[in-house]
């Protein structure tokens, strides 16, 4: 279920933040902020999808760079909150 | 592409009738200036002024079919005509013209009404069925053509516009306080309902059927989204890019069927770019493209789009939107609206079809369409973020996200969370409102209603146009997908009630020039409502899925560009130098009784 998780973060990533560019070399741990891939906004934007996407609303204090700025902590935030329907949704 | 008008009933005296006739096919020469024609029978009339297209030198109207039963007077073109006949050959019918018209007829002789699930195209027509003695009026499925009514005692008149109805012995241009208030709130009356007392306009995908026992209106089509939760008919975006590729390439290349050159308006946005890159192909000769230029940066896109026209090689034509020019022009294109507007966008449109006519063309491909079916307006974004919002209240981060959108509005990135938040009312409205992503649009329409007279006000008293607007929503429509209820809205409404209409048919037609619209191709538009929410509108990225479909097409420049919406001058427009006398009349006192009820006391000087 992580790889799904990650997939789909990665891919909404690259297809918003690196205009599909899948050539770019995306390190899970990489900060995605200091590496210029995602603004301030750009972070909201990730936020909206990680809700739609994963059936779970996230507090302002979720929303801090711990939580937010790589793939890989992402990811681990995810799994620990995300909602079971939309886990199903996801595997089917 | 023409204009009609005519009646049904006993109202009209025989000795009348051909005058009246020519009387309201005169009031709409503009928009069939190549020629003119009538047809009575008693109790019935048709009146016709034709913009030859296709069959031109045998396509006059009104028409009989053969057997002298069924006769009609059509505005309009069936783009699926060809194949149309070829099927109705095969099952024996013998045509004696080229033209779409004739087909009607003949499918009509085959099907009665129902002939009209089998037209794709822009029309309102009227056939005359002597056969059972009734008038068969339709209208096409999005509203692209015109089709006004009004009834004195038991006699129905008819017509592509309000002005030939004004030709009518008894019918009166008052204004409906109704109607008013529903622009001032909504950019557009709520269809049947027009500016005007009395005289209705037939709604899109709708069969009025007259007989002397009395008239029915019907649905023939309905723009129906699925239910949420629905399995996804389409889940593999490439597939869905593929056949979204292949009906807009045939959705245009029936379009291009005519027999006078076609050209393309090229606003230098996405829509009208990938319109004229599939068609530029199919036009022999070459195609001809048209474009308004502004001398403001603000509203002016002309080095994209002589980037396009350079990208491929199309004959380009531009007009520029001076100073001053709209305020010349906005008599004429209210006139031709037959409605106020809130907006100038129509003038430069106006001028733009002066250009294609004055170039000789009299048909035009456009991108019009796109953003309602493939969720492209800002609006969406923006109700989808004021829903991001409302999920966690009083969040100070969350507002930061309307950022992203308004690019035309630089200020708005200077904003605080707070201003945010407040000017996009993020918590005002309830999630469960159908008209929640619309509000903040109707409330700041309504703002303008200040300047409605103390008169006005207490008539209108009560009345809520946005509830009207909630009453008139399908039973389904609370179990849409939130992006498909705002779709809805701005396609059923704002679509065929002020773009299509003020924008479209009225200011191309203004100069005999006929629009044709790609984009809303019913079975692209049915397609579109079957895909998924998140192909159209993918995060902050609208019309995602017609990019995907369509890079190979456009340069990158154009591909990736974020929607700029199509606006003109407005206040400034009027003010300053560019003030005319007709706009010092209007702002001073008057008492002339069709006008003062709609003046505020105190206001109207204030401004």
């Amino acid at each position: 279920m992580t790889q799904l998780i990650k997939d789909s973060i990665k891919t909404f990533i690259i297809e918003n933040f690196l205009f599909g560019d899948t050539s770019y070399d995306l390190q899970d741990e990489a900060s995605l902020i200091e590496n210029e891939v995602i603004d301030s906004t750009g972070v909201l934007e990730l936020v909206a999808f990680i809700e739609d996407q994963f059936g779970f609303v996230m507090a302002d204090a979720d929303i801090v760079p711990a939580n937010l700025d790589s793939v890989a902590r992402i990811t681990t935030f995810v799994a620990k909150h995300a909602q079971e329907p939309a886990l199903n949704k996801m595997s089917a | 592409m023409c204009g009609f008008g005519g009646y049904f009933g006993d109202g009209v005296a025989p000795h009348d009738a051909q005058p009246l006739l020519q009387r309201m096919v005169a009031a709409i020469a503009h928009r069939g200036p190549d020629e003119q024609g009538v047809f009575t029978a008693p109790t019935v009339g048709l009146g016709h002024a034709r913009l030859s297209i296709v069959g031109l030198g045998d396509g006059q109207q009104p028409m009989t079919h053969s057997s002298g039963d069924f006769t009609i007077a059509f505005n309009g073109e069936i783009f699926n005509y060809v194949e149309l006949r070829e099927t109705l050959k095969a099952q024996g019918h013998v045509f004696r013209t080229g033209s779409d018209t004739e087909v009607i007829l003949h499918l009509y002789e085959r099907m009665g009404p129902d002939c009209v699930s089998l037209l794709n195209g822009d029309f309102a027509f009227a056939i005359w069925d002597a056969s059972r003695q009734r008038m068969v009026i339709a209208r096409d499925r999005m509203g692209v053509r015109p089709l006004f009514y009004t009834t004195i005692g038991k006699t129905l008149y008819f017509a592509s516009e309000v002005k030939a109805l004004l030709q009518v012995p008894g019918v009166q241009a008052e204004m409906d306080p109704l109607a008013l208030d529903q622009i001032f709130t909504l950019w557009a009356p709520i269809a049947p309902r027009t500016a005007f007392r009395d005289i209705f306009e037939l709604e899109p995908a709708h069969l009025l059927i007259a007989e002397k026992s009395g008239m029915s209106i019907k649905p023939y089509w309905q723009l129906q989204y699925p239910d949420m939760g629905e399995p996804a008919t389409y889940t593999d975006e490439r597939a869905a890019a593929e056949e979204l590729r292949a009906l807009l390439t045939d959705a245009t290349r029936i379009r291009m069927r005519a027999d006078v050159p076609v050209g393309s308006y090229l606003s230098g946005g996405l829509d009208s770019s990938i319109v004229s890159a599939l068609a530029a192909p199919m036009a022999a000769g070459g195609l001809s493209t048209f474009s308004v230029t502004f001398g403001s940066a603000e509203h002016d896109e002309s080095a994209f789009q002589q980037q396009m026209a350079t990208a491929l090689g199309t004959h380009h034509n531009a007009v520029a939107c001076g100073e001053g020019d709209i305020a010349s022009v906005f008599p004429d294109v209210i006139r031709f609206t037959e409605r106020p507007i809130l907006r100038t966008a129509p003038a430069p449109l106006y001028q733009l079809s002066g250009l294609v006519r004055e170039k000789g063309l009299k048909v035009v491909l456009t991108g019009e369409g796109a953003d309602e079916v493939f969720a492209g307006y800002d609006i969406f974004k923006e109700a989808r973020v004021r829903r991001f919002c409302a999920r966690q209240p009083g969040s100070r981060i969350r507002p930061h996200l309307f950022r992203k959108l308004y690019a035309y509005l630089p200020g708005l990135k200077q904003q605080s969370a707070e201003y945010l938040a407040a000017f996009f009312g993020a918590g005002d409205d309830s999630m469960d409102d159908p008209l929640f992503s619309h509000r903040p649009r109707l409330r700041g329409t309504a703002a303008a209603k200040l300047f409605f007279s103390g008169d006005l006000r207490q008539t209108l008293t009560g009345y809520d146009a946005a509830a009207e607007l909630a009453s008139r929503l399908p039973q389904d429509f609370g179990r849409w997908h939130p992006l498909h209820q705002a779709q809805y809205l701005e396609s059923r409404f704002l679509l065929p009630g002020y773009i299509l209409s003020s924008q479209g048919d009225r200011m191309a037609m203004a100069h005999g020039v006929e629009g044709r619209f790609p984009f809303l191709d019913h079975r692209l538009v049915e397609f579109a409502t079957r895909l998924p929410p998140e192909m159209k509108l993918k995060g902050l990225v609208e019309k995602h899925i017609l990019r995907e479909a369509t890079k190979d097409l456009l340069p990158d420049s154009i591909g990736r560009r974020t929607k700029q919406p199509y606006r003109a001058p407005d206040s400034q427009s009027f003010v300053g130098k560019n003030e005319r006398e007709y706009v010092q009349r209007r702002f001073q006192r008057t008492q002339d009784c069709r006008i003062r009820p709609f003046q505020s006391e105190g206001r109207f000087e204030a401004l």
